[in-house]
């Protein structure tokens, strides 16, 4: 794998660490399977890039394509809570109510930010190169949300939303409502998603309403794969590796995108079949580790 | 003496076949999905560079329908330090604005350069890029649906929503319909699944339908037909391969000439023209393709005419 190749998958890696975070936090913390990541990822982008378009300083743009993000997320956990909707299903409508307003935010399904600055530009004024700048920013940012979430999870409020994944009946006992910490989490989760879909549409020069397509495949791939190379554990170790699954996730996808062996090389229409590969791989091989250490045990 | 002489002339003939073999091109190509019309437009721009007498090595990258993959893409071309980039269709074409701009860019199959915010106008696009836009000649389209259809007036049309090419194609399609005394009815769908019932509620509700160059509704097409033929409402499309599964007629686009098309704007670029300076290109040769047996079977007589000038036809 060439440079620009390793610093290109580093940046997709840093950038969808954020969305990582985000799946990690319904699907392992609160048991959740949420598909509203493939509609609040454009939603983020939509919300930043309609904002950017109007006048709006980039950075401040993020806030509310942050916040539109959570209440999507509030929504589904509401369907599913106050509603008693199935939790999957209330995600896929969300999920498909959120195409159409995506729409109606940009007015069209694909809003341009060529021209325009964005978060990434300011960092060039400071005289960062441009190819060192969206790893830079975006590493940092994934950073800040993924220290931001551990210090969470050690309040009160963070307690209790492990109990709710981890032990429902216990946490009723103590006296805290489920129901708002599912809608708590879940909105949490899109809002990070949803900052994700905002920085993508940055870096790609436009927002595009199908351009969420596949983010929960790639959001479990990196999760699972993180796991399997960091192994489970404390929490802190657990969104530690959320990020890294998400790094070497896109790493493998830039090293798939550029093998070459003899005359051989995958051909582009491989790719989400090597996607699979990976996912199989990365939920396997713990349990080929597993066995032999039995092995060894017995 | 005139050994030597000799000798250096077969050297410097050396050097200068070896320099003309250093004079290879890499072109990279990104195009976000495989789909027959982009295919085509690849394919012609390989074909057609090779009938100029452009030696080049094509790097050729296909994002299979993922933004991430797309933006990696744009990584691995500046890697290749290619001395052209084609990007095919509107999501690669943005990327490659955003990321790349040391090495001419040139465009093909994207609908609204403008909109898409690729080129400042079509006529000076300014930068790195250029390219061409195969936004179908709409007017002339509705003028030919007037032509077999005079008394049309209610132009319904099915397409994606989510679909920027299509929607920028309604748009035009409303603005010269206007112009035509013609109004337009729609009916949207989200996925080739919604094809059949979209098409359903049209019936009764216009006169014709009329199909964008739309991924989701021509993969879908032969629902189309089926309800169309059924209801005797007369069905017309953008693209020829649609004339062909049982649309009565289009003013065709033909992406293997767009792809030819686009690669003699590469000659030039490769020869040192800058792209900035190089105004964006449409498809200079518009045929009409007729399909006779539709027409039949969807209660319309097609004018003689307009036979006569279809240059392919389906009887």
């Amino acid at each position: 794998m060439s440079f620009y190749a390793f610093i290109g998958a580093l940046e997709q890696g840093f950038v969808f660490g954020l969305m990582v975070l985000g799946v990690y936090l319904t699907f392992r913390i609160l048991d959740f399977p949420d598909l509203t990541v493939d509609g609040s990822l454009p939603l983020g982008a939509a919300v930043s890039s309609v904002c950017i378009g109007a006048g709006l300083n980039p950075y401040l743009s993020l806030i509310p394509a942050t916040l539109a993000g959570f209440l999507a997320g509030a929504v589904t956990g509401i369907l599913n809570t106050r509603l008693k909707i199935l939790h999957l299903l209330s995600s896929i409508l969300t999920m498909i109510a959120l195409y159409s307003i995506n729409i109606r935010i940009m007015g069209k399904p694909n809003f341009t930010l060529l021209g325009k600055t964005t978060v990434l530009d300011s960092l060039a004024t400071l005289g960062l190169p441009s190819w060192m700048a969206a790893p830079a920013l975006f590493a940092l940012i994934t950073i800040l949300a993924a220290a931001t979430l551990i210090w969470f999870t050690r309040t009160q409020l963070g307690q209790a939303m492990l109990a709710t994944g981890d032990n429902p009946r216990m946490i009723t006992a103590l006296g805290v409502n489920t129901g708002s910490m599912i809608v708590l989490g879940v909105g949490l989760s899109n809002a990070l998603v949803a900052l994700c879909g905002a920085l993508v549409a940055q870096n790609q020069g436009s927002a595009d309403v199908n351009m969420g397509v596949g983010t929960i495949v790639a959001g479990l791939a990196s999760v699972i794969i993180g796991e399997t190379l960091l192994g489970k554990g404390s929490i802190t170790k657990m969104i530690l590796a959320a990020v890294t699954g998400s790094v070497v996730y896109r790493l493998a996808i830039a090293l798939a995108l550029s093998f070459k062996m003899g005359s051989f090389s995958f051909a582009p229409s491989d790719l989400n079949l090597i996607t699979a590969l990976i996912v199989v791989a990365a939920l396997t091989a713990p349990k080929l580790k597993g066995s032999r250490f039995w092995k060894a045990a017995a | 003496m005139k050994r030597l002489t000799a000798l250096f002339a077969v050297v410097a003939l050396a050097l200068a076949a070896t320099s003309a073999l250093a004079q290879q091109k890499v072109v990279s190509i990104t195009q976000i999905v495989e789909h027959p019309a982009l295919d085509n437009t690849r394919k012609g721009f390989m074909d057609g560079l090779k009938e100029l007498g452009v030696d080049a090595k094509f790097n050729v990258h296909i994002a299979q329908g993922n933004a991430a993959t797309n933006v990696q893409i744009a990584g691995q071309m500046l890697d290749e330090k290619p001395h052209l980039v084609l990007a095919i269709a509107t999501p690669g074409a943005q990327v490659s604005a955003q990321k790349i701009k040391d090495i001419p860019v040139l465009f093909t199959a994207v609908s609204d350069p403008v909109g898409a915010g690729l080129v400042k106008s079509m006529d000076a696009p300014g930068g790195n890029l250029t390219g061409m836009t195969d936004m179908p000649p709409v007017a002339k389209q509705l003028e030919l649906i007037k032509t077999i259809l005079p008394k049309a007036a209610k132009i319904g049309i099915v397409y994606n929503a989510g679909e920027a090419n299509s929607v920028s194609q309604v748009n035009a399609v409303k603005a010269a319909g206007a112009k035509l005394g013609m109004s337009v009815v729609e009916a949207t769908v989200s996925n080739s699944g919604g094809v059949f019932q979209a098409a359903k509620s049209l019936v009764g509700a216009c006169d014709a339908v009329y199909i964008p160059l739309d991924n989701t509704v021509v993969s879908a097409f032969e629902s189309l037909v089926k309800i169309c033929e059924e209801n005797k409402l007369p069905l017309f499309s953008s693209d020829n391969e649609s004339v062909a599964k049982g649309s009565i007629a289009a003013l065709a686009l033909d992406y293997y000439a767009m792809g030819k098309q686009t690669a003699a704007m590469a000659k030039k670029i490769l020869d040192g023209t800058k792209p900035g300076a190089m105004p964006v290109e449409s498809l200079t040769n518009l045929d009409v393709h007729l399909n006779l047996k539709a027409a039949k079977a969807q209660g319309v007589t097609v004018p003689e005419d307009v036979v006569k000038k279809a240059v392919k036809k389906f009887e």
